[in-house]
């Protein structure tokens, strides 16, 4: 067990390094800095001089893998690539073009953005699950033909249109909840409900179908015949050997999100004006601030890799067979 | 007049003469011809076929580019030809396109949205609703004119799609001996005739009225859906045709040879899924904006440089969207490879690349077929995201993101603005689901394990 | 207790987008029969006679798409068809209770034998917490399995063990009638008489009524008291087991005995059987046999026959067996009966052994095939760095050899390395040690054009007929590409013509080539997978249990052609396989394989005759009807 989770850790840094290769490569190699520097400094006409003032004062004055200036290791250390890439394995992320420091920006924003998508997430699965194992029990009936298209029809509906619809009803027409806007502390909750229903109502279709489906694959093998051979009764058959065998599939793409959780959404975030990373992360591309970008996506390889050791820990709770070494 | 063909059209032109060779081959096996029939023969397969096709017919209108030759060209002179790119779609909708009225005005709306100050004809200066320049301005009094003129016209364009569907339904459509009506045939034949019928109210209706109102600067709302067809369906196919040489390559080769190179391709995926798939295209189409914009001499027109940005971004979405099928092939052919016919193969020593060609590849095609027509439907709606988060095609470029981004606010206005938004639902939903219902059919004709729905 | 089932009809709906007016397949058409306490009913058939949907129709546990449309089932005055679901499920797991076929998938993976037995035990007997630990374990020692298995999961089992804990379950109600569908076609024959033998003595503990499910003339004729034979749907035959046995009158269940590989049979042809069952959706006019009957007239092709009495409690569906039948033709039933089994089953008196075999015929000086000491190990890897920490010696010195013209069976239980071996020899797998010569040559170290060479020398053919053709090429070019793979010099015109005589040569029509596999039957697959094998002219075939998945009918087939090869090109046989009947039938020497390793070797008369060794005592001693000679019958 401690093998396999030091194992996974081993693992994690070649594709981390990997990560911060691509990013490295597409922002400071394929855009140069000075690239960078023209896009923010946004005249026309822009001097080579100014270009190596804002260059300067962004840190981005060091030549890329290999400094001949420098002796020693510092040839080696004194680049962009430990200066912007490397830095990010320890977390150090920098600071915006704004000049903020980029990892307490990220301290401050993942609490909204937890408290909309863990209750999206937590709710969604219930719902989700419960809709499938409703229309599995009803399998072949006209309720689940009838489900079946109506998932069809939502999952044909783009998100854009679930938030826009969503505000415009339970915003402007109903006026149940303000449209959109954040507060700290307790006095959030307002704000927090319409997001999470419409994250969830825009989920519907797509979750419900696939755990319907994998509940029929379930349905159709032996062990589910010989548990009715037995006498038990279908709600039995369904939620004590159909769900229990078909946690594993679930698991495998559940668990695995849970960690990013804390990345937030980037829609609904932006929509509803939540605070959160995933509006940050909307307003960095907007403005193109990479460094800010760079930082999120090494954020979320971390938090998938730590999804994906979760997962496998995850089995050995649901399924006998699997023994982590 | 001289054609143009941007990069996206003739890669569209690859993927249709792609599609001919593959129907050509299809017509004389009838083993591979067998599931294809199956989707067709039932009704959902058969109704959202048709629909795709009606849709896909748009499309490729749209995609037949050409530019104007300049009238003011002296003889003798080399001839001058307009910048503006222009397609057989807009040439079709030309008074659609000319018609740009003020600023919004509702469906059928013989009046502006929003009141002006303007002089009456008795000299007195009002705040009123002004005529529209375009819409219904061939009445002379709207208030009673209006109903009567309406239903002649759509009367008139109902009777022209039937009289355009029955002569091909007589010719093609009847059940006779040797083609028995299955409920897909007349499914598809129905649908084929709503669509005709929609197309006659159209033809008949919309120059000489705003079908689906004007947006803020006065554009006709049918004129930019229909133009966002084209946007939706290259991202959804163009897509996957650049995927497609990675996913097969990558994951037949992982599950095949195994090992060193299981490993690395295993990496290589990982590495990719592990970055949240909406920063990687961002980031991606980030560096792609850049250059596009620090090289404004690449490109001799808008529609070219629009035309690189929605290529880059098929680019990207493939270049990061291979994982899933790759690692759906690298398992199937991880079992396959263990069959005995493969066994029997390498028993005849016969070379790992006729393997992989004669036995391997065609007995995963249905795997990549079932994820071609499932990725469709969801790239297209990724186009809609991705536009909004501002990573997508070029603000300039017709689609279907770009309509919802420009009209997200106005459902806030008072008075509520809502045709916009609702043609962009209409258009964008029915071309999703009738998608996401054939990859349905498609996906029951061709994989065996799953018989259900 | 008596179970009473009359013109039980199961009707599978048209498939979705079938033409309306498409027949519904019908794998059941009024099957009738009887079942009492303290007895054992066998139903008898090869593949799609219907007899697995006979069962689950009984226990109303029929798939989606199938029901039954006519017909009564009676358990004591109780009529099982017209309950309400609510009271099916008391009785279902309670009075009548069915054990299935695969014991790999039968049980629910993630729960313990425990919590699966509880369940059963809660719903019929409303036992709960201890006292239903404590039934359970008496459940446990009933199918002799240990108290503390309860807590193992499935995975933790052996196949055996499993089939064991399963009918434990099915033990939790207090069944008054067992239903086995094939119980034992999955296992081992060592495992399989132990649980023939468990299920026997539960049967008469208990006083239960058991209907078994087989396709095997031999399991049936072990266990049951009275046989029912099926054939497309139909009950063709229905007698006491010793009447059915000393003289089948049905032409079908005639042919059926007459196809069995047997010792005495040696060196003659098997009877076999034409054509292929008919579908389940086929519109009969007359007999279902009549088409591949050997006995058939007019009338059975115009008047389907009933079920008439041929003797006391013995009934045939055959108008041969309709006292009022005199065609000039044939004879009645009896006397074509008694002279068919006389054919049949005349003789079987010694086991395995045909007391006249002359068969192990001298071996050549120089063996075709040499394996010596051959050896694969399977690394086992643990801990941070994946180091090797042992080895699974799936093949563990194993020598042996195959002269020209001559069949070694190499006999052995699933596991027992018997496949391995093959691959290995074919180089599909790269042994660990050892060494294997092909006609003198050592294969070890071949490349390229040496090895392709070798690889022309011996061929395979597969179990499963199913996998081993790739269904997406056409059986043409099946066929000729190992041509082009090994025998470069042929033209394309002569790899087309000698295709074309190989598919004569394995008995397939003409037009065969241009097809592909999926339009062929079973049988069928496994001759085009011969003749895939013999188009390189191969001096040695690799047999790797190539009747296994075939109904005896059609193994009969299989068989005579593979004879009808070696005796026609000389070809060297190495037989694999579980089946001992066919191994006394067809080859000369036998090797016993065990644990990756030979444990004895000789000629078939030694080794099945007197075997010295306590494993190959113990595999023989397990085959059904080994020694029914002996048995009072």
């Amino acid at each position: 067990m401690l093998d396999y989770i030091l194992r996974r850790i081993l693992y994690a840094f070649p594709i981390l390094l990997g990560v911060n290769l691509l990013t490295f490569t597409l922002f400071f190699m394929v855009n140069t800095p000075d690239d960078m520097a023209r896009i923010h400094l946004g005249a026309k006409h822009v001097t080579q001089e100014a270009i190596d003032t804002w260059k300067r004062e962004h840190g981005y004055d060091k030549p890329l893998f290999y400094n001949a200036d420098a002796g020693g290791v510092a040839r080696l250390s004194e680049t962009l690539f430990v200066d912007k890439s490397l830095r990010l394995f320890l977390f150090d992320f920098g600071a915006a073009d704004d000049g903020r420091d980029i990892a307490r920006e990220i301290q401050t924003r993942m609490w909204p953005s937890l408290a909309i998508a863990l209750p999206t997430f937590v709710v969604g699965l219930l719902c989700y699950l419960s809709f499938a194992l409703l229309l599995a029990f009803f399998r072949g009936t006209a309720l689940d033909t009838g489900g079946v298209v109506l998932c069809v029809a939502l999952m044909s509906i783009s998100g854009l249109f679930y938030v826009i619809a969503g505000q415009y009803l339970m915003g402007k027409l109903w006026n149940w909840f303000p449209i959109s806007g954040y507060q700290p502390g307790w006095a959030a909750w307002p704000f927090l409900v319409m997001p999470v229903i419409v994250g969830l109502v825009a989920g519907i279709g797509d979750s419900t179908r696939f755990y319907r489906a994998l509940f029929l694959e379930e349905i159709g093998k032996d062990y589910v015949r010989t548990a009715r051979a037995k006498g038990l009764s279908e709600p039995r058959v369904l939620f004590r050997h159909v769900l229990g065998n078909a946690m594993i599939p679930i698991l495998t793409g559940v668990v695995v999100v849970i960690p990013r959780l804390f990345l937030g959404s980037l829609i609904i975030e932006s929509f509803f004006g939540i605070p959160g990373l995933g509006s940050y992360t909307i307003d960095a591309i907007q403005a193109q601030d990479f460094a800010i970008v760079r930082s999120m996506v090494f954020l979320g390889s971390v938090l998938y890799i730590i999804g994906l050791v979760l997962t496998d820990l995850s089995y050995t709770l649901v399924d006998p067979r699997v023994r982590l070494e | 007049m001289k054609p143009v063909i941007l990069w996206s059209d003739a890669l569209l032109l690859l993927m249709l003469a792609v599609l001919a060779l593959t129907f050509w081959r299809l017509r004389r096996e009838e083993a591979l011809r067998a599931p294809w029939r199956q989707v067709m023969r039932g009704r959902m397969g058969a109704v959202s076929g048709v629909l795709l096709l009606a849709f896909a017919v748009i499309g490729l209108l749209d995609s037949l580019h050409y530019v104007e030759r300049l009238p003011d060209t002296e003889p003798g002179q080399p001839a001058q030809y307009g910048g503006e790119v222009r397609s057989a779609l807009d040439a079709l909708l030309t008074p659609l396109r000319e018609g740009v009225e003020k600023t919004y005005s509702a469906p059928f709306a013989t009046h502006l949205y929003v009141k002006q100050a303007m002089t009456r004809a008795d000299g007195v200066d009002v705040r009123d609703y002004p005529r529209l320049a375009h819409g219904g301005a061939h009445l002379a009094d709207p208030a009673s004119e209006f109903w009567p003129d309406v239903s002649r016209r759509a009367l008139a364009g109902l009777a022209g799609g039937v009289l355009l569907w029955l002569p091909l339904w007589l010719a093609f459509g009847r059940a006779r001996a040797g083609r028995p009506a299955s409920p897909g045939r007349r499914a598809a034949w129905a649908t084929l005739l709503c669509v005709m019928l929609t197309a006659g109210l159209l033809v008949a209706l919309a120059p000489h009225y705003h079908v689906l109102g004007t947006d803020k600067v006065g554009q006709d709302v049918l004129y930019l859906s229909l133009k966002s067809i084209r946007t939706g369906l290259l991202i959804g196919t163009l897509t996957t045709l650049i995927m497609l040489p990675f996913a097969l390559t990558l994951g037949i080769a992982a599950g095949y040879f195994g090992g060193r190179v299981d490993d690395l391709i295993q990496y290589l995926y990982t590495t990719l899924n592990s970055i949240p798939g909406v920063l990687l295209i961002a980031a991606a189409v980030l560096v792609v904006q850049v250059q596009i914009e620090t090289h404004p001499d690449w490109f001799d027109t808008a529609a070219a440089r629009g035309d690189a940005r929605l290529l880059a971004l098929c680019g990207i979405l493939g270049l990061t969207g291979w994982t899933g099928l790759a690692r759906l092939l690298r398992g199937e052919v991880l079992k396959l490879r263990e069959l005995e016919f493969v066994q029997a193969a390498r028993a005849f020593g016969v070379r790992h690349t006729r393997i992989l060609a004669r036995h391997l590849l065609p007995n995963v095609m249905h795997l990549v077929l079932i994820a071609l027509v499932i990725d469709f439907s969801g790239l297209v709606l990724a186009e809609a995201v991705l536009s909004y988060v501002g990573v997508g095609v070029d603000p300039g470029m017709n689609s279907f993101g770009n309509m919802i981004n420009g009209a997200r606010l106005e459902l806030a206005r008072e008075p509520v603005v809502w045709w916009q938004l609702a043609a962009a639902f209409v258009f964008l939903f029915t071309l999703v689901l009738a998608a996401n219902l054939f990859a349905d059919s498609v996906r029951e004709a061709l994989d065996p394990r799953g018989r259900r729905r | 207790m008596r179970l009473r089932v009359e013109q039980l009809r199961v009707e599978f709906a048209p498939p979705f987008g079938a033409a309306a007016d498409a027949r519904p397949a019908v794998p059941v058409d009024g099957v009738s029969f009887e079942l009492g306490a303290n007895q054992c009913v066998a139903l008898l058939g090869e593949s799609g006679c219907g007899k697995s949907m006979t069962a689950l129709a009984l226990m109303r546990l029929l798939p989606e798409g199938a029901r039954v449309t006519a017909g009564s089932v009676r358990l004591d005055d109780t009529e099982l068809l017209d309950l309400p679901e609510m009271r099916m499920r008391t009785l279902r797991g309670g009075r009548l209770a069915m054990v299935f076929q695969e014991p790999m998938t039968s049980l629910n993976p993630v729960m313990t034998l425990a919590a699966q037995l509880g369940e059963a035990l809660a719903a019929h007997r409303g036992l709960r917490g201890g006292a239903a630990r404590t039934e359970a374990a008496r459940l446990m020692a009933a199918v002799e399995l240990p108290a503390e298995r309860l807590d193992a999961y499935p995975f933790q089992l052996s196949g055996g063990q499993r089939q064991r804990a399963l009918i434990a379950m099915m033990l939790a109600g207090e069944p008054d009638v067992l239903i086995a569908d094939e119980p034992t076609t999955a296992l081992d024959v060592t495992v399989q008489a132990q649980i023939l033998e468990l299920l026997d003595g539960l049967r008469r503990e208990r006083g239960m009524g058991l209907l078994l499910i087989t396709h095997d003339l031999d399991v049936a004729r072990d266990m049951a008291d009275r046989v029912a034979v099926m054939y497309a749907g139909e009950i063709v035959e229905w007698a006491p087991r010793d009447a059915l046995y000393a003289m089948p009158r049905h032409p079908y269940t005639q042919k059926l005995f007459a196809v069995l590989p047997r010792p005495e049979r040696r060196g003659q042809r098997l009877d076999s059987l034409p054509g292929r069952v008919p579908p389940a959706d086929a519109a009969f006019t007359g007999c279902r046999f009549a088409e591949r009957c050997p006995r058939a007239w007019a009338r059975c092709r115009s008047e389907a026959p009933a079920l008439h009495l041929a003797a006391p409690g013995h009934y045939a569906r055959c108008h041969l067996a309709d006292p009022g039948v005199h065609d000039g033709r044939s004879g009645t039933v009896a006397q074509v009966a008694s002279a068919s089994a006389a054919g049949a089953l005349g003789g079987s008196t010694a086991g395995l052994v045909h007391v006249q075999t002359s068969a192990a015929r001298p071996p050549s000086p120089s063996a075709m095939l040499e394996v010596d000491q051959l050896a694969v190990h399977f690394p086992i890897r643990r801990g941070l760095l994946r180091r090797q920490v042992g080895a699974v010696r799936a093949v563990d010195g194993v020598s042996l050899a195959v002269h020209p013209g001559e069949t070694l069976a190499l006999v052995g239980e699933s596991g027992c390395g018997k496949t391995t071996l093959a691959r290995a020899v074919l180089r599909l797998i790269e042994p660990t040690g050892g060494t294997v010569r092909l006609g003198g040559e050592t294969l070890a170290n071949l490349r390229g054009e040496a090895l392709r060479r070798m690889r022309a020398r011996m061929q395979i053919v597969f179990q499963d007929p199913f996998a081993s053709l790739n269904p997406r090429m056409r059986v043409q070019d099946i066929v000729e590409e190992g041509m082009a793979a090994l025998l470069p010099h042929l033209d394309a015109g002569t790899r087309v013509r000698r295709t074309r005589e190989l598919l004569d040569q394995v008995g397939l029509p003409a037009d065969a080539g241009g097809r592909y596999p999926h339009e062929f039957s079973g049988g069928q697959r496994q001759r085009i997978a011969i003749a895939r094998a013999l188009a390189v002219e191969p001096a040695l075939l690799i047999l790797d249990e190539p009747t296994s998945a075939l109904d005896v009918s059609v193994q009969a087939q299989i068989l005579n052609l593979l004879a009808e090869l070696q005796a026609a090109r000389g070809l060297a046989y190495l037989f694999i396989t579980h089946n001992l009947a066919v191994v006394s039938y067809l080859a000369h020497r036998v090797a016993v394989m065990r644990g990756g390793r030979i444990v004895e070797q000789g000629s078939v008369d030694t080794v099945l005759g007197a075997p010295s060794e306590a494993y190959t005592r113990e595999l023989l001693a397990s085959v059904p009807g080994w020694g029914a000679g002996v048995r009072p019958m």
